[in-house]
């Protein structure tokens, strides 16, 4: 019986190749999601670890790599000395640490940003522990005047720089921008490279006189332990001679507690991804089942063949499995391969706005091998087992007949289930509506699940109108073809529909998230319109913080009546990350029309105000406390009132920057809101400021027009991402039209002889076949289209209170989509056009 | 055309043949494999006569139809269908001229499935994307007798009505020749006297022509005219046949060709 499947499967390589495929890329995503971030993982740890001594003193609760914000807390320089003079002690490096430093490259643009940090140190010769020193200079000589930097290599040549060029640079510090001789070339140790950081070496004085008013004080002080002394025992005796609110650690602790804190960031990456590969791995199930229902039909008197012959209904039933079972294995493997290609793919993707991960290796972990070949396999598996039932229920007599009706079951059972799975969808939907928060929004995430399902089961009846209605406008169009082509999609329903679902599943996603993003910027357009009472923003251009000097400087313009700024924070209430923005209330007042109880200009040091979604999702009422972490220790805040979600201010939670500056965070600004004094020359002030921002590529001046434009921007920034990753389950579902066309061409070999015998050019026959497959494509757009703006609808109406409370349906995009879902059909139908166009006329009357 | 009736056999002669074809060779394969399916053979069809070509299993009939028929290339010789010789046309050419010129009837799988009987009957016309006479679409359908099954598919009528239908699709555009390989093959005697009852009557009543491949001495015996072939040639040929001397002559033949191959073996 083996020896049979296996020459069944080579006898039917070409069809068995498309399902095979669908299982490559299905399998391909979910590896590629692993690979990269392993990758992404792998690159941070070798940061971590490539940046971490024996033992590491810092002020209390710091040093954490994903932290709160910029810990602004000091040590002084004196401990060092202490701690040099410990005999478990064989070196003590005290060092400055600074971020938001960055290279201006010599075409003016800047280097990294987006995500990676820019950072600013003192060299010193501290060892990490693994093994090698943190940098190492390997060209020139290190700076040693205030005037001179050293640059990594891989910034410095992204910059175009080389030693004794001037390098332009931005800092966070007093002056926003300065200019400094290249010193030297260093080198950063660990083997995954920065992932995108940039590292600028000041000299020691430089940089306390340039970012700590000169103070001799150090960010951290690294240790490196005497021969045969341990990390524990370094950081033990180290602990005996500090000052209060300093604390020495172990490199091991402090490593793994910064890998788990990124971990974390990249299991959501990873759950982002995978989200999409299961996407891909669902859509990629329809086709699987498609074939193999249609393989099983067309063999269905071979079957029937090797029943009378002896075979007994298990036997015929497991051979159509062990032949999905081969083709599973081929297709894991292959989809292995490619999600290695993948990985590499969105290691461009992502590089291309932000972290590089050039020096990153991909490696393949057997926890990825093992996923990939237990999901090809099972799905596979899964979607074989109702084609091979049917098959072992195929009579032995059929073999004799000349045409053999397979035993399928009645589309009304189909769609009993396929109703019911879709009311209970609404039922959840309802559910969810009644319920809060997560709850709701999970039960009505549940109900759109079962309702694409429910209507992927009913949609050989639901589809009859489209295809009616299509078939109409064909039979106007094209005349007999036309006819012909809408009558072979109508031949079988279910293939149809199930090929159309596919693409209705990718096209329903693709709807929902446009609708939602134009949502977005709508309501972010409305907020701005409704809250900004600012006439100028100097926003980040880079996700980045940038020098307080620059407010300061915009303040002595004359014209501008007040500035306002605004910085975030990134601590933990209770237990997670939260969006935390600080403020001048008085300030901020003037920039922003925000309804709040008491007036936004009346806020207290001791108070915060959180978001109406927030406050709703986090069951805060008025008056209760939120406890915010920061480096310095947990803050206690009074909830004063809630104020809608806003996208003129970028915050989930608002307190003062006393407050903020009281928790131990550096001062830096991400917005700054600049309102015009009556009667001043708008063009002239703006003139003045432009002047002032000129050389700094990081930020950027607005007006409330061009701001809601940059905020519009990064919702289609994150569109597009998500398109391109559903690309590809609509890249399977095209596969699917594919795969289904030519099946049933194979299927329609005499027919295709007929029509070419009594006259039918090839040019007809490939159009016939043209329409067809568009048929499917617009069958599946139709329905995707249908179902992507009820979903949108229905979610805009769920989140509308969570900063979501314009609907706008992007009606012109919506149609771009079925468009191009007809070009995709006509792209679909290319090959198996051809082929059946191409098929020899007599042979073709002669086949089987 | 007009559409007097003539009397079968008498008129034939005197009128350019509806095709014609002159030393036709069809080789395939070659070298020791080569297999000479038809051997420089000429023979022409006169118009409004219904002929029967015959001969045993690889005599070379079925392949001389699809060659006449423009379904398949020879390796040398001429055909010309009506006034058109085929030499050197395009596949598209070749393609219209099957559509407008040459009507088909195959020995099963005859209809699309798909559409209707009526569809099925004026496909080739909406294919060249022409409408059908009304008079003479009424007069075929009269004439096979389906005009109360038209709306039906082709899974809904019985063997000969389908064959039926295939014949009046065949008549449609009025072609210059019409051929049927084995069209009663499938059929019981019933649905087999229908057929061919109405093949006849198209070429006694509408002044079509007709080619039948067949092996069936009784379906011969409608035909105005026997072609024997043997070996990829003509080797004799009968009118006015009857089924028993068919039958006699098949058995000659056939006599002749086990002991030409055991001679030559």
């Amino acid at each position: 019986m083996l020896r049979l499947v296996l020459r069944n499967l080579l006898a039917r390589k070409l069809r068995l190749a498309l399902s095979g495929f669908a299982i490559v890329l299905g399998v391909a995503f979910v590896a590629g999601s692993f690979i990269f971030t392993d990758a992404l993982g792998g690159a941070f740890a070798g940061i971590i670890k490539g940046t971490t001594a024996d033992a590491e003193v810092l002020p209390e609760g710091g040093g954490a790599f994903t932290g709160a914000g910029e810990d602004a807390r000091t040590i002084p320089a004196a401990v060092e000395d202490d701690l040099a003079a410990l005999p478990e002690v064989a070196s003590a490096n005290g060092y400055d640490q600074v971020q938001g430093v960055y290279v201006i490259g010599a075409d003016g643009k800047l280097v990294g940003g987006n995500g990676p940090p820019g950072l600013a140190f003192n060299y010193t010769e501290t060892e990490a522990i693994t093994g090698d020193q943190i940098t190492t200079l390997i060209e020139g000589d290190l700076p040693t005047v205030a005037t001179e930097v050293a640059l990594d290599r891989v910034t410095a040549d992204t910059a175009g720089y080389a030693v004794g060029d001037e390098v332009e640079l931005v800092t966070p510090g007093p002056e926003p921008t300065m200019t400094a001789t290249l010193s030297g070339i260093i080198e950063f140790g660990s083997e995954g490279g920065l992932v995108g950081a940039t590292l600028t070496i000041f000299a020691d004085q430089a940089i306390q006189d340039l970012f700590f008013r000169g103070r001799d004080v150090y960010t951290g002080i690294s240790l490196n332990s005497a021969p045969g002394v341990s990390q524990a025992e370094l950081a033990a005796a180290a602990q005996q001679v500090l000052p209060e609110g300093v604390e020495a650690r172990t490199g091991d602790d402090l490593a793994a507690e910064n890998e788990d804190a990124v971990g974390e960031i990249l299991g959501f990456i990873n759950t982002f991804l995978l989200v999409f590969a299961v996407v891909a791995v669902v859509v990629g199930t329809f086709l699987i089942v498609n074939t193999f229902s249609i393989l099983v039909a067309q063999r269905s008197r071979e079957l029937a063949l090797t029943r009378a012959l002896g075979a007994s209904r298990r036997q015929v039933n497991r051979a159509v499995l062990i032949e999905a079972l081969v083709v599973a294995l081929i297709g894991s493997t292959l989809g292995v391969g490619a999600g290695y290609l993948l990985a590499l793919g969105l290691r461009a993707l992502f590089g291309s706005f932000g972290p590089d991960l050039g020096g990153a290796s991909f490696v393949l972990e057997s926890r990825t091998i093992l996923v990939s070949y237990t999901v090809g396999v099972l799905v596979t598996l899964v979607a074989a087992y109702l084609p091979a039932r049917r098959a072992g229920r195929i009579a032995p007599v059929a073999a004799m007949r000349d045409d053999v009706a397979l035993p399928e079951s009645s589309l009304r059972r189909r769609l009993l289930v396929g109703v019911l799975l879709s009311l209970a969808g609404v039922g959840l939907m309802v559910g969810g509506f009644a319920g809060s928060g997560q709850t709701g929004l999970l039960l009505i995430g549940l109900g759109m699940l079962a309702i694409l399902v429910g209507v992927a089961l009913v949609s050989p009846v639901v589809g009859r109108p489209v295809i009616s209605v299509l078939g109409a406008g064909y039979r106007r169009a094209f005349g007999s073809i036309g006819v012909l082509a809408t009558e072979n999609a109508r031949r079988n329903p279910r293939r149809t529909a199930a090929t159309a679902s596919a693409l209705m599943i990718g096209l329903t996603l693709v709807a929902l998230m446009s609708i939602l993003g134009q949502s977005a910027k709508a309501t972010t357009d409305k907020a701005i319109d409704a809250t900004l009472t600012a006439q100028l923003v100097i926003s980040n251009a880079i996700q980045t913080p940038f020098s307080t000097a620059i407010a300061e400087d915009v303040r002595d313009i004359d014209g501008v009546a007040s500035v306002a700024q605004f910085r975030q924070a990134f601590p933990d209430i209770d237990g997670s990350q939260a969006f935390v923005g600080a403020a001048d209330p008085e300030q901020l007042a003037q920039a922003l029309d925000i309804p709040t109880a008491g007036g936004l200009g009346a806020l207290p040091d001791d108070a915060v105000l959180a978001t109406s979604a927030v406050a709703d999702g986090q069951g805060l009422s008025v008056g209760d406390p939120v406890k915010m972490d920061f480096p310095v220790g947990t803050e206690s805040f009074t909830l004063l009132g809630t104020f809608p979600p806003n996208g003129a201010i970028p915050a989930d939670y608002l307190i003062t920057t006393d407050a903020l500056e009281q928790a131990g965070i550096k001062p830096a600004d991400s917005l700054v809101y600049i309102n015009l004094a009556d009667g001043a020359d708008r063009d002239a002030v703006r003139a003045e400021i432009d002047g002032l921002v000129a050389g700094l590529p990081t930020v950027t001046l607005k007006d409330p027009a061009e701001f809601a434009e940059e905020q519009k921007q990064q919702i289609n920034q994150l569109l597009y991402i998500v398109y391109l990753l559903l690309a590809l389950a609509i890249v399977i579902a095209v596969l699917g039209i594919v795969n289904t066309l030519a099946l049933s061409i194979i299927e329609r070999t005499r027919e295709v002889g007929l029509l070419r015998a009594i006259g039918m050019q090839r040019r007809q026959l490939r159009r016939m076949v043209r329409l067809e497959s568009i048929t499917i494509a617009l069958l599946g757009a139709v329905l995707g289209m249908v179902m992507g703006v009820v979903f949108g609808v229905v979610l805009q109406r769920a989140i509308a209170d969570q900063g979501l409370d314009v609907l706008a349906i992007p009606w012109g995009q919506l149609g771009a989509f079925v468009v191009v879902a007809a070009v995709v059909g006509v792209l679909a139908a290319w090959l198996p056009a051809r082929r059946a166009s191409r098929l020899d006329v007599l042979k073709a009357i002669g086949a089987e | 055309m007009t559409q007097t009736a003539t009397a079968p056999g008498t008129a034939a002669s005197a009128t350019a043949p509806a095709a014609s074809a002159r030393n036709l060779t069809k080789v395939y394969g070659s070298g020791q494999t080569e297999v000479r399916a038809l051997d420089g053979i000429s023979v022409d069809f006169a118009a409004r006569e219904f002929t029967a070509v015959m001969g045993p299993s690889g005599s070379g009939k079925s392949t001389l139809m699809h060659c006449l028929a423009a379904l398949d290339s020879v390796t040398s010789g001429d055909i010309t269908i009506g006034e058109t010789p085929l030499n050197g046309l395009s596949d598209k050419s070749l393609t219209a001229l099957r559509r407008d010129r040459i009507g088909f009837v195959f020995q099963s799988f005859n209809l699309v499935p798909t559409l209707s009987a009526h569809e099925n009957i004026v496909l080739p016309l909406a294919i060249a994307g022409r409408k059908p006479d009304p008079e003479w679409y009424d007069t075929v359908v009269k004439a096979v007798g389906l005009a109360d099954r038209l709306g039906h598919k082709p899974t809904e009528l019985s063997g000969g009505q389908q064959q039926r239908v295939a014949c009046a699709r065949a008549l449609m555009s009025r072609p210059a020749i019409v051929f049927a390989d084995e069209p009663t093959g499938n059929l019981d005697s019933a649905a087999t006297g229908e057929v061919l009852g109405f093949l006849r009557r198209t070429v006694d009543e509408f002044d079509q022509t007709v080619v039948m491949v067949t092996h069936d001495p009784i379906a011969a015996a409608y035909t105005d005219r026997v072609v024997f072939l043997g070996d990829g040639k003509v080797v004799d040929e009968m009118r006015r046949p009857t089924s028993d001397a068919v039958l006699e002559k098949m058995k000659v033949l056939s006599a002749r060709e086990v002991a030409g191959t055991a001679a030559g073996g």
